[in-house]
């Protein structure tokens, strides 16, 4: 167990290293910050002397070095524009991001998971269909559209709920619908075929041969099957709660980690955005990592695989 | 006056998307007695036992009629299917290694079974459970009772689909294909112990099968299908000494004898029709050697024969009992 654990532990840190070397390079190669921050009419001197500062004017694998080691020793570099820590930047937007993603995760899980498994236990009938139908329209539907679509219908039209802003509840519902409608779809989508592939499988025929009482067959003998393709869905969104919110932020005007991170790469603000692809990178880690625990917890089978 | 007749088929049918698989089937099992099904792949057998109970997938249409102690159990609610089901009638599976969950405990699965039917719990329940496994021969119970699936070989599980078969006390067991998965070994330890725990409890078996050896070591009587339908059934001695029905006896041809000179096996020519295009009259016609002109235009009955058997067949092959017998004292008469 020891060992599993610190292999997976050293797979983490490698995934994330590799993440933040990929950012580092491609920020730097993509456009010279100097540039982008000071504007384009100011003298070659105030640029250099803004490279200077920043440390840009050093070979990029020199500025590489520099930044791992001041990761390793807990320094997460400063914002070029707020001059403030870049952590503590990124670590102020999490709550606002948080309010977004845990209802919309939450909204996903209730309403996905049962409305697939019912659809597969009356697989064929209108409700089934319907399911299909809406799961579809829910997850090919990109959420720019459904964003502009929803706000036109509540805000616009009906008038009912503000299209932008922080102030109220009220302001998050908009948002947080538009984000869960599509996870909706494709956990319903999943749900249902994990479902429909676990009810056509021996065991389930022996459970009911046995005398089982459907529902108990369904609940004791299927459910937990068709848990462990449904968890690997749910942990990718568990993943998501911090990055999966940047293009409906942006839409909704919502202060959150996903509009810094817009905002952040236009003004090419290196530290920043460094920031967030590490927290984004460690939140994905995690959640892949519980996800690999409950895989055991579930299914016995690869509870042996993993200890060998 | 309790019947004789434990479970009684009439006119079962069975279609899936409309195509129909199973064309009317008659069946008497008695109480305590062994009945054999035998035929090629796809002929109906264990289609015949799951429509029964009840276990077909949705799209399965099954009418006609299914009677428990002359309790009508088709087309009734879900409950009425869920008290016979292990209670009076269990079954065991083919692979037995898919057919037990695998995210359960295996002391589990058979407790679930003493739950439903004999209202054990706790530790009533785990005791039974673990006796039951030592009855189909599971060696320290005890200690692999908390095991999965799949920390079991496949004879292992195959005892433990037993096990858990025997724990509703049945009536009669359906054992569909209960050694085709497993190596030739194990598969006579399976036989052993099926027949040996016929002999304690008393339980009726319905033995689904290809393996005609098999059949004649457990059951005492046969029924061979093809094409959905039974076309001969008669006591085990009948059949296998004296098989009336072409495609009976090209089973028997089809089978290597390790006694006796070497011969070659004789195949039946052609596969069996799919069942959206069965030919006109007899469904064996087109791979039969004594077929006629009636046998592609007319469908035989199944019907009784003077030796007992029950056969569908214009033209059958081999000699009616009596002639046999005729045949045999002038043998006899010439030799002395």
């Amino acid at each position: 167990m020891l060992r599993f654990a610190s292999i997976r532990l050293l797979r983490a840190m490698i995934t994330i290293l590799a993440v933040l070397t990929f950012a580092f390079v491609v920020l730097r190669m993509s456009g010279d910050p100097a540039q982008v921050m000071l504007g384009p009419d100011v003298p070659q001197e105030s640029v250099d002397a803004f490279r200077k500062a920043w440390g840009l004017d050093q070979p990029l694998w020199i500025q590489y070095l520099a930044y791992i080691k001041a990761i390793f020793t807990g320094d997460f570099g400063v914002s070029m524009r707020d001059k403030a820590s870049a952590m503590q930047l990124v670590i102020d937007r999490i709550p606002a991001t948080l309010q977004l993603t845990i209802p919309a995760l939450f909204l996903k899980v209730v309403i996905g998971i049962p409305a697939g498994v019912y659809a597969a236990l009356h697989r064929q009938s209108a409700v089934d269909r319907g399911v299909i139908l809406a799961a579809i329209f829910g997850f090919t539907i990109p959420s720019f559209v459904m964003g502009l679509l929803l706000v036109l219908i509540f805000s616009i039209t009906l008038g009912l709920l503000p299209s932008g802003g922080q102030d109220t509840w009220q302001h998050g519902i908009l948002p947080t619908l538009t984000m869960s409608i599509g996870g909706i779809g494709i956990l319903a989508r999943f749900s249902r075929s994990a479902m429909i592939e676990v009810m056509g499988q021996p065991y389930i025929r022996t459970a009911s041969a046995k005398g089982m009482a459907w529902q108990d067959v369904v609940w004791r003998h299927a459910l937990p099957n068709a848990a462990v393709p449904i968890v690997t869905i749910v942990g990718f969104m568990v993943g998501s709660l911090i990055a999966g919110a940047v293009v409906v932020e942006t839409i909704f005007s919502w202060p959150g980690i996903g509009r810094l991170l817009v905002v952040s790469v236009t003004n090419r603000d290196l530290a920043v955005v460094q920031c967030i692809l590490l927290m984004i990178a460690a939140t994905m880690v995690v959640s892949n990592l519980i996800v690999d625990l409950l895989y055991g917890w579930l299914d016995p089978r690869l509870r042996a695989h993993s200890a060998h | 006056m309790i019947s004789d007749n434990l479970v009684e088929l009439h006119g079962l049918t069975v279609a899936f998307d409309g195509v129909k698989v199973l064309h009317g089937i008659d069946l008497t099992v008695r109480r305590g007695e062994a009945i054999g099904l035998v035929g090629e792949s796809g002929c109906g057998k264990s289609v015949t036992w799951l429509a029964a109970l009840g276990l077909l997938p949705g799209k399965a249409t099954v009418a006609g009629s299914v009677r428990v102690d002359g309790q009508e159990i088709l087309g009734g609610p879900r409950t009425v299917l869920e008290s016979v089901r292990g209670k009076r009638i269990a079954m065991i599976f083919q692979d037995p290694s898919s057919s037990l969950n695998p995210v359960i405990c295996i002391g589990r699965q058979i407790t679930e079974a003493l739950v439903i039917h004999r209202a054990l719990t706790g530790k009533a329940a785990k005791a039974e459970a673990l006796r039951l496994m030592d009855m189909v021969g599971i060696p320290d119970a005890r200690r692999r009772f908390d095991l999965f699936p799949h920390e079991f070989s496949g004879g292992q599980c195959q005892r433990l689909m037993i096990a858990m078969a025997l724990a509703g006390e049945p009536d009669l067991l359906v054992a569909d294909e209960p050694t085709t998965a497993l190596d030739a070994t194990i598969q006579a330890q399976i036989l052993d112990l099926l027949i040996e725990l016929r002999k304690e409890t008393g339980m009726a078996t319905i033995f689904i099968s290809h393996d005609l050896g098999a059949v004649s070591q457990v059951c005492e009587r046969a029924c061979v299908m093809y094409a959905g339908r039974i076309v001969e059934q008669g006591t085990i001695a009948a059949l296998f000494d004296n098989p009336r029905h072409p495609y009976t006896r090209g089973l028997f041809d089809a089978i290597p004898r390790l006694d006796g000179p070497r011969e070659r096996l004789i195949p039946i020519p052609g596969t069996v029709p799919h069942p959206r295009d069965l030919p006109e009259g007899c469904a064996f016609s087109p791979r039969c050697s004594h077929a006629a002109a009636d046998c592609r235009s007319g469908r035989p009955n199944l019907s009784a024969m003077d030796d007992g058997r029950l056969l569908s067949c214009f033209h059958p092959v081999g000699h009616p009992a009596g002639l046999m017998q005729a045949a045999e004292s002038r043998i006899q008469e010439a030799v002395s």
